[in-house]
């Protein structure tokens, strides 16, 4: 005990411990019937760190290219625990991003975007979109037929758009089909770009939220401030957070191991895509809209039209801050929220729409 | 952790010790679960990452390989083969013996040449040379002699084993 204490005296004096600790002490969380949901952010970051590890524990075994399917059979087969370690990014990929869903809807209902946490709205949406193209990309990694014709289908979307749409999806795609190029670029994407864009967008994010601390929710803010209440960040809801994290990890040990996360069949151009083909589900909403418009109006431009209203929607959703009026008088603005839930009852139900469709 | 402690009747001990043993218990108890969670974490991912080497291990436990066609082998040449996973070589000398032998240096590990215009093995790393025919270390830094295998010669091919 006493090495330690002087091991912890002789850095406190070179890096100012004592100061940051004085610090995450003094800094508290708002408590109330709704604090539950400040945790979604800090399991969206848990579930990143798990990308983060097992990705890397992936890339010392994966091989993009020609062999992308072999390596994720050897990976899965051959491999001691490959296959956990797989099962483990492939479900930590998915709770990663409900777990920003949550993170994000919490946030829209709080109205947590108001003045001053503009930029924290706006940074997150970013980081939302980005880990869907990390799941997108990483999706594809495998070589396997699910993936070849999901990434298909998703990138013949943007060939509805006139002119230009045929361009970027033959760049994407690297040439007129899904194959090993392809998978090249989409590899160069995952590991090394999004991760680049990825890491310093969420410091910024991280830096926000530790610059204006939780916002609390206009019920809350009604209330006169003696009856707020709040705990100190350090240690009690950093404890909080952590039991939280721990939860986290025994969900994703429990579903990796007992659903360990198939291989599949190797992509093969020449067998028929199989019957019920599908995006992953946080891709369904949006494959649903452009197939009802697709229906409803004929040609290319029903498909178009859909994804113009689909991007209207995003934008309008992204720009919530700047025409949600209660961003000045604190009052409840109603309209907000019955958008709110809108957006979601949208999302659920061309999500659920989209399943059933399937069968 | 709440920081009163119910008392049962006749225990004598003080709050302040039982509140110190409590904290000890829950500390122990932590760290057990924590040793816990990172072996369960840190088994797999040692066995991930061993594997090549496992696999490696179990290649060398081979004890004999059959080279092919080798008896075809020109006199005063050598090819170059896997034991397992070690470089080795196949000398088929002017006299018309075979010898074979691990092509690892001793000294530091490179990959052994056979030069037969000078007959002996050398090393280019830092210009080690061994006997072709016993595989002794004859000059430079290597050193022990290089491993001999046994070579025998059918009419399909050359089978090399250990010794
Ligand atoms: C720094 C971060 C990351 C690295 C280095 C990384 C690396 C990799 C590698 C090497 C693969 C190919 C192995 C395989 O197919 O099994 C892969 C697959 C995949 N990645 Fe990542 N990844 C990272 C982050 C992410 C994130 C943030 C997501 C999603 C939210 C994601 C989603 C996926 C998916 C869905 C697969 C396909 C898994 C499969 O079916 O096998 N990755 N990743
Ligand atoms: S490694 Fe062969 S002489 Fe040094």
């Amino acid at each position: 005990m006493k090495a330690l204490s002087s091991i912890y005296t002789w850095a406190d004096e070179r890096l100012g411990l004592d100061d940051l600790l004085h610090f995450a002490q003094k800094k508290r969380v708002p408590e109330h019937a709704h604090s539950a949901w400040y945790y979604w952010g800090g399991i969206s970051l848990f579930f990143f760190l798990v990308q983060a590890i097992t990705g890397v524990l992936l890339l010392i075994y994966y091989r993009p290219g020609p062999d992308a399917f072999e390596s994720t059979r050897q990976i899965t087969y051959e491999i001691h625990f490959g296959w956990l370690i797989r099962s483990a990014h492939s479900w930590a990929a998915n709770l990663m991003i409900a777990a920003i869903f949550v993170h994000m809807f919490s946030v829209f209902f709080m109205k947590a975007y108001r003045k001053p946490r503009e930029f924290g709205w706006w940074s997150g949406m970013v980081l939302l979109l980005v880990t869907m193209v990390f799941g997108f990309s990483g999706y594809l990694l495998p070589m396997n037929e699910l993936a070849f014709f999901a990434t298909k289908v998703g990138l013949d979307i943007p060939n509805s758009l006139p002119v230009i749409g045929h361009k970027i999806a033959t760049l994407v795609r690297g040439g007129p089909e899904v194959n090993e190029f392809t998978v090249q670029r989409f590899f160069a994407l995952h590991v090394v770009v999004l991760p680049a864009l990825f890491i310093p967008l969420l410091g910024f994010h991280l830096w926000l939220v530790q610059k204006h601390g939780n916002a609390v929710p206009p019920a809350e803010e009604a209330k006169p401030p003696a009856q707020r209440k709040s705990i100190p960040f350090f240690p009690n809801f950093m404890m909080k957070d952590l039991a939280m994290w721990l939860i986290a990890l025994n969900v994703l040990a429990l579903l990796a191991s007992m659903f360990p996360w198939d291989l599949g069949a190797p992509a093969d151009s020449l067998k028929p895509a199989p019957t019920g083909i599908h995006p992953e589900w946080y891709f369904m909403s949006s494959f649903q809209v452009l197939k009802l418009f697709g229906q409803w109006f004929p040609g290319a431009a029903g498909e178009a039209l859909g994804m113009i209203l689909f991007t209207l929607g995003l934008v309008m959703w992204f720009l919530i801050p700047l025409y949600d009026p209660s961003g000045k008088s604190g009052q409840r603005a109603r309209w907000a929220t019955y958008f709110g839930l809108f957006a979601l009852s949208i999302l659920l139900v061309t999500t659920i729409w989209a399943y059933a469709a399937l069968n | 952790m709440s920081k009163t402690v119910s008392q049962s009747p006749g225990q004598e001990s003080p709050p302040d010790t039982d509140v110190a043993t409590r904290r000890a218990f829950v500390w122990a108890a932590l760290g057990a679960a924590g040793v816990c969670y990172a072996g369960a974490i840190g088994y797999p991912v040692y066995r991930y990452l061993a594997s090549p080497v496992e696999r490696a291990e179990a290649e060398s436990a081979v004890t004999e390989v059959t080279l092919k066609d080798a008896q075809k082998l020109p006199l005063g040449s050598v090819l170059m083969f896997k034991f397992g996973p070690r470089p080795s070589m196949l000398i088929h000398h002017q006299d018309g013996s075979w010898v074979a032998l691990s092509a690892v240096c001793t000294h530091l590990g490179c990959t052994v040449q056979y030069q037969p215009a000078r007959n002996v093995i050398h090393c280019a790393c830092h210009g080690g040379e061994y006997d072709p025919v016993t595989g002794k270390n004859i000059s430079g830094p290597p050193p022990r002699p290089l491993t001999r295998y046994v070579a025998k010669v059918t009419d399909t091919g050359v089978v090399v084993s250990r010794t």
